[in-house]
């Protein structure tokens, strides 16, 4: 059974939901201490939602000294495959690992809702196992989730591929910056981003909350589905390179 | 500051200063066989205020039904465990936090959900839920909305940080609340029952240990200065009584508390709240019926030159006490440790029934230093289970009215401007009103689904929470009735607890007990303490009336200010239980065709209505009346209903009456997209009465037509009048008045005026989602319109 890794730093709590995600995709969760710089051998890691460190100074940036983040850095760099989902993105941000920042909300306010987000490719890593770009439903529940960068920062990520998920209204159009369909006036509805090489990933909406019927949505249950299936066709080939290079 | 530290330029003897009458001093004395010292009388202010001893409500708490099926822990702990099944258990309390949130309002709401949760993760649960009950004065006064924005951020800045979902509780706007606002927080949590932990302090020898935040001057003097007293005008000199909240330690803390209960490391453990360490240890002491001796120099502190006093009634936030095996003690220290929070043992359980205060260290078989010295020492029992009890007077006031009783006539009921009575247009202003508008401005703010446990997000009626390995779900709601209270304090508490249980029942689950956060006066006031004893037996008669045990709670009295007493305010939490989450029923409006019924009939009285309010309540006017036995056939009913199968929907007439009970089912149904229904309602009496009169123990509950037959013939087998009111259907609300009352209304309104409510389903979604931003100012610039991604909104072009 393909190996997740949940990091869990002190202030995590949607490392729970994390596990249960991974669990009803199919996957078995592995727990991952953010003092161990040991990834036990995972084929993919999830950084969960939360307030890593309580967000004190500002979300996600004492987390990524942690020494788990040395390792995810380097295990990123080989490849390795990385979701970040709220606080998991901010930390991803934080670390350099994802472009672009997340700021405070433009309402200045928590904010917790159900809001919908339209995949920008299912080419992805993480959006494979989606059938279609229709509208995903999951919840948000974020401080600091306006995504920005500089207006050329922004050019290069649309051009490269870069935006995973938009703030979509029902109708599927893009949200605008001020919109209620867009929660936290991110620019350009940008809801998800991945790097450059396609292996890193961060969304502010939670799919590992939008997993069983009973909750509401069960459209979060494709990005995390596509994560285990990309972590376990990336495991296989590595057994295939190790048989190939022991001959 | 307090007393102790401030200067001594007012010749007022120090227990007067410390809040304690010249009888208490006498009554400490007594059990002391000497004077106090001043740290002893400063200890002594801190468990004798009414906040830790209830020395007022005592008496009359002991009224109270505790037993009940299933109840594993009562009053006394530090919150109700009632076993579920599968060897699991369900811990719940509600607790006040109404003067600290005056003086502080986001410091304030803050801690009091970090100590709610303290109380339940202290016994081994974790915690799952969080309902928040608020009452505030005019929302329209910059005041109030300063308090609610304050409140609100507080109490979401500390649960989302915790990841404990808020899923439900109140919002309510009343003038008696203008200078003393209610915050009331209820906690649920779960845990194995094999883990059930007690707040005790076992085994002399054993090691007593104090662990998470460090102690400092924050909070000094909360119980006794902020919380068991009335506000004068100095409340801004009170502020350093607040204490301040830290929710990251408060999350290391539940882990680590956690992590100690699942292992076996702790004999006994318990939270640091009002009274901080002296009343810990105290409690946890007599409880066990040891003594405990503490060593000040051991206590991990964070600022320096801290008094004895200060040590020892500091209310720092986030701390717990730890009864240890010394042999335990290693592993104890290093999953604090490893959870990042400081550690101490700070004394040792002895045989001697003391709490012993000492200065100077302790050797290593835990007996003081030669060169210590010993600053106080008091008989736990003195501090807690004995404390000084008092008999207040109680006298009711002279415009009292005892409530009718059932069935009985009532003069003049509904006799309420009549003339000019645009149903339609009253039922919009009454949708859109500050009190029965949507509270989605409150619960965006909170986190509602971490945990990924909820199945009923806050907004529509009862709190719906499954349990992961189960097939079932917990389900919760909150209600307090102070309109009504204010005139019949026994009826307002017990149509609380008739309310709140029905909330429950309406969804299927079946209520498991009731926890209370009684919300009164002055108790030194005859007519105070006479709200309160009434109340008590109004929530006694209607737990026995429902078979319900009361398992906890909290009083918090004092709650007046310059402008006055609030109306008494009985705010009651229910938990129940469904077994199979899937057969959850909701109050939204499911299918076109399906059939409406409204079970139950009204009663006269619009007194403590919404409408009422409106309209302007007849001076001759009363409250409806509540026949607890009809209420208890109500609740059996609808759970039988619901578990054959024959409910769509169901929802219970509260505020605003059978009108605005019909309308949400209409706004809410089809994901939000709204439904319309055509009714014919028979009129009796009044108009008004029919439409918008709050009488209690009614349910709109809605059915496909095959059904209709079987839940018409159910409700005559459990006495309950019940009638078809037609279908639902179209994108209006139709009630069509028919009969006699109807009829000679119309007359006497003249013409012009139509009978009937007919308005847009859409008219009263948007009436209902816009009301309370509109009413605290909220629906500014930053709140532009356009959806929220949900199916059916009309796209916005930009």
């Amino acid at each position: 059974m393909v190996r997740i890794g949940v990091v869990v730093f002190p202030g995590s709590n949607r490392d729970i939901d994390a596990v249960n995600a991974l669990r009803v995709a199919g996957a078995e969760p592995v727990v991952l201490w953010h003092e161990s710089a040991d990834l036990g051998g995972v084929d993919g890691i999830v950084l969960p939602g939360g307030f890593a460190f309580g967000d004190y100074l500002r979300a996600g940036v004492i987390a990524r000294f942690s020494p788990v983040m040395r390792s995810v850095a380097g295990y990123a760099a080989e490849g390795g495959l990385v979701l970040g989902i709220c606080n998991g993105f901010q930390v991803l941000t934080e670390a350099g690992l994802l472009p672009g920042a997340l700021l405070r909300n433009r309402s200045l306010r928590f904010v917790s809702r159900q809001v919908a987000i339209a995949p920008q490719r299912l080419d992805s890593p993480f959006t494979r196992a989606l059938e279609s770009r229709r509208p995903l439903r999951m919840p948000v529940a974020h401080g600091e989730g306006c995504y920005f960068a500089e207006p050329a920062a922004l050019d290069d990520l649309e051009a490269g591929g870069g935006v995973l998920f938009r703030y979509v209204r029902s109708d599927g159009s893009t949200a605008g910056e001020d919109d209620r369909a867009n929660p936290n006036g991110s620019l350009r509805a940008i809801a998800g981003v991945t790097n450059a090489a396609g292996n890193v990933a961060g969304l502010m909406p939670h799919p590992e909350t939008a997993v069983e019927a009973i909750l509401g949505s069960e459209d979060g249950l494709g990005i995390i589905r596509s994560l285990v299936d990309s972590a376990a066709e990336r495991a296989a080939a590595g057994r295939r390179s190790a048989v190939g290079s022991a001959r | 500051m307090s007393a102790l530290a401030a200067p001594r330029v007012a010749e007022e003897p120090l227990h007067r200063r410390l809040g304690l009458t010249d009888d208490e001093l006498v009554a400490i004395e007594a059990r002391l066989g000497r004077r106090p010292n001043d740290l002893e009388l400063a200890m002594f202010s801190v468990m004798w205020s009414e906040h830790c001893s209830y020395k007022s409500s005592k008496p009359l708490l002991r009224t109270l039904p505790t037993a009940g099926e299933g109840v594993v822990a009562g009053p006394g702990e530090n919150a109700g465990v009632i076993s579920i099944g599968d060897g699991l258990a369900v811990a719940f309390k509600i607790e006040s936090h109404n003067h600290p949130s005056a003086v502080e309002p986001y410091q304030g709401a803050a801690t009091g959900v970090g100590g709610i949760l303290r109380d339940i993760f202290t016994m081994g649960a974790r915690p799952v839920a969080v309902l928040d009950a608020l009452r505030f004065g005019d929302p329209a006064d910059p005041r109030t909305r300063h308090l609610v924005d304050g409140v609100v951020r507080g109490v979401g800045g500390y649960g989302n940080c915790v990841g404990v979902p808020t899923v439900g509780g109140e919002l309510v706007f009343d003038p008696s609340y203008a200078g003393n606002p209610l915050v009331n927080v209820m906690a649920i949590g779960l845990l194995e029952e094999r883990l059930l932990t007690l707040a005790a302090a076992p085994g002399p020898g054993n090691l007593v240990v104090l662990f998470g935040s460090t102690t400092g001057r924050d909070g000094i003097g909360g119980a006794s200065v902020l919380a068991s007293a009335t506000f004068g005008a100095d409340e801004p000199s009170k502020r350093p009584t607040v204490q301040v909240g830290d929710p990251f330690a408060e999350k290391l803390l539940i882990e680590a508390s956690l992590e100690l209960i699942e292992r076996g490391l702790v004999e006994g453990l318990q939270d640091l709240g009002a009274g901080g360490i002296t009343c810990a240890t105290s409690e946890t002491a007599d409880r066990a019926g040891t003594g405990i001796l503490v060593d000040l120099d051991a206590i991990p502190r964070r600022e320096p030159r801290m008094a004895p006093f200060e040590l020892m009634i500091s209310e720092s936030q986030e701390r717990m006490l730890a009864a240890v095996v010394p042999e335990r003690w290693p592993e104890v220290r290093d999953v604090c440790l490893r959870w990042g929070l400081p550690v101490a043992v700070v004394g040792r359980v002895t045989a001697d029934g003391d709490v012993t205060i000492v200065e100077g260290g302790l050797d290593p078989v835990g007996r003081p230093n030669p060169a210590a010295v010993e600053l106080a020492r008091i008989p736990a029992k003195a501090l807690t289970s004995d404390a000084i009890v008092h008999a207040r007077l109680a006298s009711p006031p002279a415009r009292h009215r005892p409530a009718p009783a059932p069935g009985a006539a009532v003069e003049g009921s509904g006799g309420l401007p009549e003339r000019g009575m645009d149903p339609g247009a009253v039922l919009l202003a009454l949708i859109g009103g500050a009190n029965l508008s949507s509270r989605q401005w409150v619960h965006e703010q909170y986190d509602s689904h971490v945990q990924a446990n909820t199945v009923e997000r806050p907004g529509r009626g009862a709190a719906v929470i499954r349990i992961k390995g189960t097939t079932k779900a917990l389900v919760a709601s909150t209600d307090g009735n102070q309109a009504v209270g204010l005139v019949d304090p026994w009826l307002g508490a017990a149509l609380s607890v008739a309310e709140a249980t029905r909330n429950v029942s309406i969804t299927g689950a079946r209520p498991l007990g009731v926890t209370n956060c009684l919300n009164y006066g002055d108790p030194t006031r005859p007519e105070a303490f006479w709200q309160l004893q009434e109340g008590v037996r109004g929530l006694g008669d209607a737990c026995r009336a429902l078979g319900l045990p009361v398992t906890g709670g909290n009083v918090s009295l004092y709650n007046e200010s310059p402008a006055g007493a609030i109306a008494p305010t009985p705010v009651i939490g229910v938990v129940g239980l469904l077994d199979d989450a899937a057969t959850r029923v909701g109050p939204a409006f499911l299918a076109a065709g399906d059939r409406v019924l409204l079970v139950g009939s009204s009663t006269p009285g619009l007194l403590g209505s919404a409408y009422a309010e409106l309209a302007g309540v007849a001076p001759e006017d009363g409250p409806p009346a509540l026949d607890l036995a009809r209420e208890a056939a109500l609740q059996v009913f609808i759970r039988t209903a619901i578990g054959r199968g024959l409910v769509a929907s169901a929802q219970d007439v509260s505020g605003g009456g059978l009108a605005v009970a019909l309308a949400e089912g209409c706004i809410w149904a089809a994901e939000g997209r709204g439904l319309g229904a055509v009714l014919r309602l028979p009129v009796k009496g009044a108009p008004a009465v029919e439409l918008f009169g709050e009488a209690p123990s009614r349910l709109v509950v809605t059915c496909r037509p095959a059904a209709c037959a079987a839940l018409l013939e159910l409700a005559r087998q459990h006495g309950l009048p019940a009638e078809d009111l037609g279908a639902i259907g179209g994108d209006r609300l139709v009630i069509e008045l028919v009969g006699q009352g109807a009829t000679g209304a119309s007359e006497e309104r003249g013409s012009g005026v139509a009978d009937a409510v007919d308005v847009p389903v859409a008219d009263l979604a948007n009436a209902w989602e816009h009301g309370l931003a509109r009413a605290l100012g909220e629906d500014g610039p930053d709140r532009s319109p356009g959806d929220d991604g949900r199916a059916g909104n009309p796209p916005e072009i930009r």
